[in-house]
C-alpha cells in the first residue's frame, strides 16, 4: 500500500530550479532511502512533504488524499514527522515539555497536568529505545540523546511517516544500531520511513529501497539488493558540466602554503597535510560538514591550530588570530558574505579598506581622498556595480556584494587567499566574472584555495583537489585524473 | 552618478536635517511668542545645563554604536562628582581634582567593559548591577551627605564665572570635535562601526570586537567622569546624589540623534542635536507659561517618533521599497 506518493513536483527560487519534477513514492513498513550530492534537492523535497515551502507544481498525496494545499499542520496531522541533523528542541525547557508541545491540545487556559506529561514522556522514551529521564532539561543533553527525543515526539504524534534527516551524522556505532532497532519496531508497526544518508553502507543496511536525486531531478529508484555503492556513485555524479570555465594553464612556483599534520580539536579537522603553489587554485571538496570550512578558520587564525605545524614559505608560522593571518598576507573571503564577508551598514569604500586601513592613512589618520580613490579603483577593476562607493554594502547584489569582499583582501595585496563557495547564490553573469577573477590572479602569483560544492566548479578550476571527510583529508587528485566519481567516492569515506 | 550621489549623502543625513529642523521650528515659535528667550544669559545657562548630558552623551554615542549600553553613567557620575570634591578638600588643585574625578570614571567604565567585553555578560545586566551596586555603596559611605568646606578654589576654578563656563564650554566642544572626527578619520572609529555592524564580519577583517567594546566603556566611564568635575565646580558643595537619571538623558538624545540601537549606524553630529532638541524643550515650555509637567511628555514623544522613523526605515529597506523608491 502506498503511504505517500509525490508526483511531479517542482519548485524554484529566484530563477533557480531546485526540483524539476520529482516523483517518490513511500510504501507501508520500507525504508526508503534518499541519496544525491549537496545540493541535489534533498532539503527541498522534504521541505515540500513537510509543508514547510509550497511547491511550484506537482502533487502530494498520503494515502490517497490529496494535500493541497499543504501545510506543516496538515502535514503533522497526517501523521508525517520530520527529525532533522540539528534537533529543534527548546533547550530550557525539560524533557517532557518539550514532547509534550508537540503533543498535547493547544490552548492558553488549558491546565497542565504535569503527571500525566511525565508518564507518557518516560513511555515515549522507552519506545524510542532511550534511557533519558523526563525531567532533564533538554539543553544538558548530548547531540544523539536530543535526537532520541526528537524520535519519541514523532512517535508520540503517531507519525506514520517518518522523515530522518542524516540521524546518524553524529552517532556512535552503538548508539547507530539502537536507532536501527527503533526503525525496524516502527517499520514492523506498518510506518514507512525516508532515510537521507550520506554514509553508503548505512543504506545497504538499513534501507529498503533508495532513490538517486541529481540536479532536481529523481534520476533512479532502486531495490538496495539490486545495486551497489559504485552504482551508486555513478548516479549521483552523472551531472553534465554546461559552463565554461575561463581556466588557463599557469606555471606554478614555489610552495607557498603547507600545512604538515595539522589538527584542531575545537575546529574539528585533523591530521590535514597540503600544500598550495603560487599560481595555483587547489580545490576543497567533501560533503557540508565534512570540516573545509574549518580548515579555512583554521588556517586564518579563527579557530587556532593545537597540533601540527603551518609552513608559510618554507617557515613555520603559528597563526592565533586573524590579525596574524592578515599580516602574513592571507586573505580569506567567508561563505556567509551577507553577514560575514562586508560589513552591511558600512559603505562599499570603506568595507574596501577595512582590512589594510594602514595603506590609506597618513601619519595614523584615514585620508578620505585616499580611500575613495583606492575603491575607486577596486570598482572598475572587478565591475562592481553600484550607485556610488558611499552607498551601504547591503544593498547590493549578493555578487556585487562578493566583489566587494574579494577587493577588500586584494587590498593587502595576499600572498594566499581562500575562497569559500565564492559563487554560491551568484548569478551566472557574476560568476563568471568571479572565475575569470580567480584566473587573473593565479597568473600574478597567488595562491588560492578554493572551497566548493559545487563538483563541475571544482573540476573546472582547480589545479589540484583534496577531498576532506569527517575533518580529515581523505585524498588529493590531480586536474588530469579528477572525475565527479572519484571525488565523490572519497567525499562519501 | 552625481545625481544618485547625492541621494546617497540625504539619505545617511535624513536624521540630522530633521533635527536642525525641529530645532529651527521651535526657535522660530519661540522669536515670535517668547523673544525674550533669546537673551545671552538664558543660552548660556542652557548650555552649562546641558553640558554633563553632552559630555557624557559622546561615550553613549560609541557605546551605543558598539551595539551595547551602559545605564551606570549616572551613578559613575555621582561617584566622580564627589570624588573631585573629596580630592580637592585633600588639597589638590581644582583641576586635578578633575583630572582624578576622569581616572575614577575611566576605572569604574573599565571594569564595567572588562565585564561585558571578556566576561561576556550582557552589557545590560552588567551595568544594571554597576548602577544599583556604585550608587548604594556612595550612599554608604558618604551617609547622603554633601561633600562641603571645600577650598575658595575649587567653585570656578577660583576664577570668574565666566572664565570657568567658558573653560568647561571649551572643553566639551574639543572633546565632541576629537570624537567625531576620530569616528570618521582613525581606524579605532572604523572598528567602532564594524563591531557594531556585525562583530563577527569585523573580526574576520582582524578587528578584535572585545578590544573595541572594552575601550568604549573606559572612555565613556572617563568622559562621565570629566563631565561630573566640570559640573561640581559650578557650586561650592558637592551634592551625594548627582547624576540621577543621567543615563536615560543620554541614552534618549542619542537614540533621538539617529544612532541605530542595534549599533553600527550613528555618529556625534547626530547626537549633538539630539541633546540640544531634547534640551531645549523644558526651558522653551516654561518661557511660553506652559505646566513643566509637559516636558516629559513631549521630550517622550520625540524619542517614540525617533525610534519609529527608525523601524519605518529598517522595514522599508528589509522589503525592498526603498530601492523601488530610488529608482
Amino acid at each position: 500500500m502506498r503511504l505517500l506518493e509525490a508526483t511531479a513536483i517542482a519548485k524554484s527560487f529566484a530563477g533557480v530550479q531546485a526540483l524539476k519534477g520529482v516523483s517518490f513514492e513511500l510504501r507501508e513498513g520500507e525504508v526508503h532511502a534518499l541519496v544525491g550530492e549537496n545540493g541535489a534537492g534533498k532539503s527541498t523535497l522534504i521541505a515540500v512533504m513537510t509543508g514547510a515551502l509550497a511547491a511550484d507544481s506537482g502533487t502530494l498525496a498520503v494515502r490517497g488524499r490529496l494535500l493541497s494545499p499543504n501545510s506543516p499542520g496538515l502535514a503533522r496531522s497526517l501523521g508525517i514527522a520530520a527529525v532533522y541533523q540539528q534537533p529543534s528542541l527548546f533547550p530550557d525547557l525539560t524533557v517532557a515539555e518539550n514532547i509534550a508541545f508537540s503533543l498535547e491540545r493547544r490552548g492558553l487556559w488549558r491546565r497542565v497536568d504535569w503527571k500525566a506529561r511525565t508518564r507518557q514522556a518516560r513511555e515515549l522514551l522507552a519506545r524510542a529505545g532511550a534511557d533519558i529521564l523526563p525531567g532533564r532539561l533538554v539543553g544538558t543533553l548530548s547531540m544523539p540523546e536530543q535526537q532520541i527525543v526528537e524520535i519519541a515526539k514523532a512517535i508520540g504524534a503517531d507519525a506514520r511517516i517518518l522523515i530522518l534527516d542524516e540521524p546518524t551524522s553524529s552517532l556512535t556505532g552503538y548508539e547507530v544500531d539502537r536507532l536501527f532497532a527503533v526503525i525496524a519496531a516502527l517499520r514492523g508497526r506498518g510506518a514507512g520511513i525516508i532515510y537521507i544518508s550520506h554514509r553508503l553502507e548505512e543504506i545497504s543496511a538499513i534501507a529498503t529501497r533508495v532513490t538517486v536525486l541529481r540536479d532536481g531531478e529523481a534520476v533512479a529508484t532502486r531495490a538496495v539488493a539490486e545495486t551497489n555503492r559504485d552504482e551508486l556513485i555513478r548516479l549521483m555524479v552523472g551531472r553534465e558540466i554546461s559552463t565554461i570555465f575561463p581556466k588557463r594553464e599557469i606555471p606554478q612556483g614555489g610552495v607557498v602554503l603547507e600545512t604538515r599534520r595539522l589538527g584542531s580539536r575545537a575546529a574539528g579537522i585533523r591530521d590535514v597535510s597540503l600544500s598550495v603553489r603560487r599560481g595555483e587554485i587547489l580545490g576543497l571538496a567533501g560533503l557540508v560538514g565534512s570540516g573545509r570550512t574549518q580548515l579555512a578558520e583554521t588556517l586564518f587564525g579563527l579557530t587556532p591550530a593545537d597540533s601540527g605545524e603551518i609552513v608559510l614559505h618554507g617557515r613555520p608560522v603559528r597563526i592565533p588570530s586573524p590579525e596574524h593571518a592578515i599580516r602574513l598576507k592571507i586573505g580569506y573571503v567567508p561563505e556567509d558574505r551577507r553577514r560575514h564577508g562586508v560589513v552591511g551598514e558600512m559603505p562599499v569604500a570603506e568595507n574596501t579598506t577595512l582590512a589594510n586601513l594602514r595603506a590609506v592613512s597618513r601619519r595614523g589618520m584615514i585620508d578620505r581622498a585616499c580611500e575613495c580613490a583606492l575603491a575607486r579603483q577596486y570598482v572598475d577593476r572587478l565591475r562592481i556595480k553600484t550607485d556610488s562607493i558611499h552607498a551601504p554594502a547591503e544593498s547590493l547584489s549578493g555578487g556585487n556584494q562578493q566583489k566587494v569582499a574579494l577587493a577588500r583582501w586584494l587590498a593587502i595585496a595576499p600572498e594566499v587567499l581562500i575562497l569559500d563557495e565564492p559563487t554560491q547564490g551568484v548569478d551566472v553573469g557574476s560568476k563568471s566574472e568571479i572565475h575569470g577573477l580567480m584566473v587573473e590572479l593565479a597568473e600574478r602569483g597567488l595562491a588560492i584555495i578554493m572551497i566548493s560544492s559545487e563538483l563541475p566548479e571544482i573540476l573546472g578550476m582547480a589545479d589540484r583537489i583534496a577531498v576532506m571527510h569527517g575533518g580529515a583529508v581523505a585524498g588529493t587528485l590531480s586536474r588530469a585524473e579528477a572525475t565527479q566519481q572519484k571525488i565523490l567516492s572519497l567525499a562519501l569515506g | 552618478m552625481r545625481q544618485t550621489m547625492r541621494h546617497v549623502m540625504l539619505d545617511s543625513h535624513r536624521r540630522e536635517i530633521s533635527l536642525v529642523a525641529a530645532i529651527l521650528a521651535i526657535a522660530a515659535v519661540m522669536a515670535i511668542a517668547a523673544p525674550g528667550f533669546f537673551t545671552w544669559g538664558n543660552e548660556r545657562d542652557l548650555v552649562m545645563a546641558n553640558l554633563p548630558v553632552l559630555i557624557v552623551a559622546l561615550g553613549m554615542t560609541l557605546v551605543i554604536l558598539t551595539g551595547q549600553i551602559d545605564i551606570s553613567v549616572g551613578s559613575q557620575f555621582a561617584i566622580c562628582s564627589v570624588a573631585a570634591g573629596v580630592f580637592a578638600r585633600l588639597g589638590m588643585p581644582t583641576p586635578a581634582a578633575c583630572l582624578a574625578a576622569c581616572l575614577a570614571g575611566a576605572a569604574m567604565g573599565a571594569l564595567n567593559g572588562a565585564l561585558i567585553a571578556y566576561a561576556r555578560v550582557p552589557s545590560i545586566v552588567v551595568t544594571l548591577a554597576t548602577m544599583v551596586a556604585l550608587r548604594d555603596g556612595l550612599r554608604w559611605v558618604t551617609e547622603g551627605a554633601w561633600v562641603a568646606d571645600l577650598p575658595r578654589t575649587f567653585q570656578w576654578f577660583g576664577r570668574s564665572q565666566a572664565a570657568s563656563e567658558g573653560i568647561a564650554m571649551a572643553v566639551a566642544a574639543l572633546l565632541a570635535a576629537g570624537i567625531g572626527w576620530g569616528l570618521r578619520h582613525l581606524a579605532a572609529g572604523r572598528a567602532v562601526y564594524a563591531t557594531g555592524s556585525s562583530a563577527r564580519a569585523a573580526r574576520l577583517a582582524g578587528i578584535r570586537p572585545a578590544h573595541v567594546i572594552f575601550a568604549v566603556l573606559a572612555l565613556t566611564g572617563a568622559l562621565t567622569g570629566c563631565a561630573a568635575g566640570l559640573n561640581a565646580v559650578r557650586f561650592n558643595q558637592v551634592p551625594a546624589n548627582a547624576g540621577l537619571g543621567l543615563e536615560m538623558q543620554t541614552i534618549a538624545a542619542v537614540i533621538v540623534g539617529g544612532t541605530a540601537v542595534t549599533g553600527g549606524r550613528g555618529g556625534i553630529v547626530g547626537t549633538l542635536l539630539g541633546v540640544a532638541l531634547l534640551g531645549i524643550i523644558g526651558p522653551a515650555l516654561t518661557y511660553l507659561g506652559i505646566s513643566a509637567y509637559w516636558e516629559r511628555a513631549l521630550q517622550g514623544g520625540i524619542i517614540l517618533a525617533a525610534v519609529a522613523m527608525d523601524a519605518v526605515r529598517v522595514h522599508a529597506r528589509e522589503h525592498g521599497s526603498l530601492a523601488a523608491e530610488r529608482s
